[in-house]
């Protein structure tokens, strides 16, 4: 596909190598601050899976043990804010900027200085959000949000000053996003190597140009939401209040604006990177690379026109929920394009199984299901009986975990050695994708049974009927928790270790694209020079 | 448009800066110190003040940087263009911002208040915010805070004029840097500096004129939430424009942009004429309609 001359290795590399903490904390680099979006990114689904843990903790048995009703609500919350805009979000975003720049043959990001500043917004951001707790101890205010992810009115405008802090990290996080957004759009639309056409960009870098169109189309509403919910809580305006004129339901269509395309912000670049993965492990060309291609582009124009479907239990006109119930359905039409697609990478391949094929599969697996319950749930009619249950708990953890972060492990293992050098421990490898594939149903199956018995979610405690599978699920979370350090390990004795093989060039066998011309790992500057692509 | 960088012009990328992670410091004690003051902890003020300071010192210092950069030649055509995407996709993202807030209007007016009113008809639900609340807009205020609107043919409508005038002298400008009439820059740029100013000085009017005479404030219901954010925001929008102008002014006196390259100068144009579009939306259906 491609020819690399001698540019790779740049010949001054050794004099501006910066050194110490100011290459971190002040970097231009784009594998550097890929870096330390990947970094950031998993330490923060590490403190989400703990709080997962204690969630699961409590809902172990019946009667509240743990934690106080209180602080269960808070623990929600952040589990789900931190795992959206500070765990996956941040990682995607990281392989964005590790990777784009040497597949389109770039010598770095367009604009290096803003794509430091995007990363370092996060910390503070993640600080916002916990400072409430820290602030409880010393005897200020009531802890951090409480209102759940979704900070719906008017809960969010009674609640205590955890939320003003959560919306002013919302803030940050969107100009954070907003940066990284406009900072990959204009490097995959100005820094392409000589040759490289739009339709020959590799799809992970299609994927997330329509992820940052998204973000760019949606996130500065949520921006506006934020402000006005704080302008609500202490500046005596009613926009979400029905006692001034205003209505709560608008706060749930400005988030779920947001929201739901956000749901294809995490997973499409995760979509991206898939068919490398098949396409490598099958030994054959990307099946349908243009029709992927299209199919991100539609549903990144469908994902902005449906966002009410999470709405069918707020009371919203008979026409607007079978609107919604419709165009929701019709989304499932490209998402099918992108599944055939795989097959057809897969088919007749020689497929071996290595840990990243290992993830990619369980991918198409699980978000499948999480795909096929989400049909459920898209129904206006059958919605009204599972909305507020555990069915719609599981439906997107196999959707958000079954894709996005199937996806990251199947991303992290097949460039770590690209990325260290080195290649890391296949065996503790496909240890981790069995456990992690066992573990993960263990712990969601039973809550799609549980939901359709009638399980609320959100709630801290619950009848005795629900004790088994609940029991069930928190053991599966366990072990689940504890698997991952697996991940872990293995990934830190990569980075860390001396021993362990040497990754070649090109690492496996039938991997393809100008990233796997260049040295494992490869130099500081990349692409100093161009690449021809013919 | 395949992206060929210049042959001899490697694509410019800066050595390690401290700009960035002090942007976000300085974003960071902003945002710190509005989420302890809205909660009436006064210690917020000095994380606000700090951030504040560091906020303009950062951003002097940025910019002052990338100007240096530029008369050292460092920027090629293809360097331009990712400024010129950037700054296009920045826009794009502050227009989804006003189109929400926009859209926050046409909701509370079109869905919000008719279907509030539909729950006082119902006998099974005489639900009603206030005393006497129809399906009218404005929307009233909640009990006992009666407001009258500001009238659009009064200020609004002066001040519509001034902002066309503006757009017409940055182009007036924008025209002369082309010709290279530096005379013609100076003069539409400090034109449309003092149009900017007056502007605002007209909506801080006109604010004030709100709150004490019409009873109209943040209080008065959807209508002055609406009124308010919408006008407050595109106000804040000017003021960072006329700060935008200033600058580009200051370099035009230093003797910066030449006839063919001044990105800096057509950034803020866009920008302001941005600005411009938005008064216009807001003219028609926050004043007038």
């Amino acid at each position: 596909m491609s020819a690399v001359n001698s540019a790779a290795a740049h010949p001054e590399e050794h004099h501006d190598l910066p050194r110490g903490m100011k290459r971190w904390l002040y970097a231009t680099n784009h594998k550097d601050i890929g870096t330390m979006y990947l970094v950031f990114g998993t330490l923060m689904l590490f403190v989400g899976g703990l709080l997962a843990e204690l969630i699961r903790s409590e809902l172990m048995t019946p009667a509240m043990r743990v934690l106080s009703p209180e602080a269960y609500n808070q623990v929600i919350t952040v589990h789900g804010l931190v795992m959206v805009f500070a765990a996956v979000m941040p990682l995607t975003a990281g392989l964005a900027n590790y990777l784009i720049p040497l597949m389109i043959g770039a010598p770095d990001m367009a604009l290096p200085r803003l794509n430091n500043w995007g990363f370092w917004l996060l910390p503070p951001a993640a600080v916002l959000l916990v400072l409430p707790w820290g602030l409880k101890l010393l005897g200020i205010g009531t802890g951090t949000i409480d209102t759940g992810w979704t900070m719906y009115a008017p809960l969010s405008t009674q609640s205590g000053p955890g939320a003003d802090f959560a919306f002013v990290a919302v803030l940050l996080l969107g100009l954070s996003s907003t940066m990284a957004s406009i900072n990959i759009l204009v490097t995959v639309l100005n820094q392409r190597a000589p040759g490289m056409t739009m339709m020959k960009v590799p799809l992970f870098a299609w994927s997330w140009v329509i992820t940052a169109l998204l973000l760019i189309a949606v996130f500065p509403a949520l921006m506006a939401g934020s402000i006005m919910q704080i302008t609500d809580r202490h500046f005596g305006t009613h926009f979400f209040s029905a006692a001034g004129g205003g209505d709560p339901v608008l706060w749930e269509h400005i988030f779920w604006f947001f929201g739901h395309p956000e749901v294809y912000i995490l997973l499409l670049p995760t979509a991206g990177v898939l068919p490398h993965v098949l396409s490598t492990f099958s030994r054959k060309p990307i099946y349908g690379y243009e029709a992927q291609v299209y199919s991100f582009c539609a549903i990144g124009v469908m994902s902005i026109v449906v966002w009410a479907h999470h709405m069918f239990t707020s009371g919203m006109p008979t026409a607007a929920n079978i609107y919604f119930m419709l165009s929701t359905m019709a989304i499932s039409i490209p998402v099918a394009v992108l599944f055939f697609c795989w097959f057809g990478t897969l088919w007749r391949g020689s497929m071996t199984f290595e840990t990243p094929m290992l993830f990619a599969l369980g991918y198409i697996v699980l978000f499948g299901i999480g795909g096929l319950t989400g049909l459920v749930l898209s129904d206006a009619a059958a919605d009204q009986q599972y909305h507020n249950t555990y069915f719609l708990v599981a439906h997107f953890h196999y959707a958000l975990f079954g894709g996005p972060v199937m996806g990251l492990f199947a991303a992290f293992y097949y460039y770590l050695p690209k990325m260290t050098g080195r290649m890391f421990s296949e065996r503790l490898g496909r240890w981790h994708f069995w456990l992690t594939l066992i573990a993960f149903n263990v712990v969601f199956l039973p809550q799609f049974l549980l939901g359709i018995a009638g399980m609320p979610r959100r709630i801290p405690d619950y009848a005795l009927q629900f004790a088994p599978l609940n029991l069930v699920s928190s053991l599966g979370a366990f072990v689940l928790g504890a698997t991952q350090l697996l991940f872990l390990y293995n990934v830190l004795r990569t980075v860390f270790g001396k021993s362990g093989t040497k990754a070649t060039d090109r690492v496996w066998e039938g991997a393809q694209g100008l990233e796997f011309t260049l040295p494992s790992p490869p130099p500081f500057h990349t692409f100093s020079t161009p690449p021809v692509t013919e | 448009m395949s992206a060929v960088p210049d042959a001899h012009h490697p694509y410019y990328v800066p050595q390690p800066s401290p700009y960035p992670i002090l942007l976000s410091g300085a974003v960071f004690l902003l945002g710190l110190g509005l989420a302890l003051l809205v909660n009436s902890f006064a210690a917020g003020w000095w994380p606000l003040g700090l951030g504040a300071l560091l906020l303009a010192g950062t951003l002097t210092a940025w910019f002052g940087r990338v100007v240096g950069e530029t008369r050292s030649g460092v920027y090629g055509h293809q360097e331009e263009r990712s400024f010129r995407w950037g700054m296009m996709w920045f826009i794009a993202s502050e227009l989804v911002f006003f189109a929400s807030l926009f859209g926050v209007l046409f909701y509370e007016r079109n869905i919000a208040v008719p279907w509030l009113a539909s729950f006082t008809s119902r006998a099974w639900s005489a639900y009603t915010p206030w005393p006497h609340f129809s399906a009218t807009w404005p929307s009233g205020g909640p009990a006992g805070r009666p407001f009258q609107v500001v009238a659009p043919w009064g200020v609004p409508a002066v001040n519509t004029l001034i902002l066309l005038s503006s757009g017409a002298t940055v182009t007036w400008a924008h025209l002369g840097l082309r010709a290279g009439r530096r005379g013609q820059l100076k003069a539409g740029l400090a034109l449309t500096i003092l149009l900017g100013a007056l502007f605002l000085a007209l909506q801080i009017h006109e604010f004030s004129h709100a709150y004490t005479r019409l009873g109209l404030t943040l209080h008065s219901g959807v209508y002055g939430a609406t009124f308010f954010i919408l006008t407050g925001f595109h106000g804040l929008h000017v003021t960072i424009g006329t700060i935008m102008l200033s600058a580009i002014l200051l370099r035009a006196l230093k003797g910066d942009f030449s006839p063919e390259r001044h990105f800096a100068f057509e950034a803020v144009t866009w920008y302001w004429h941005f600005v411009d579009v938005v008064w216009l939306m807001l003219f028609v259906f926050v004043y007038w309609l």
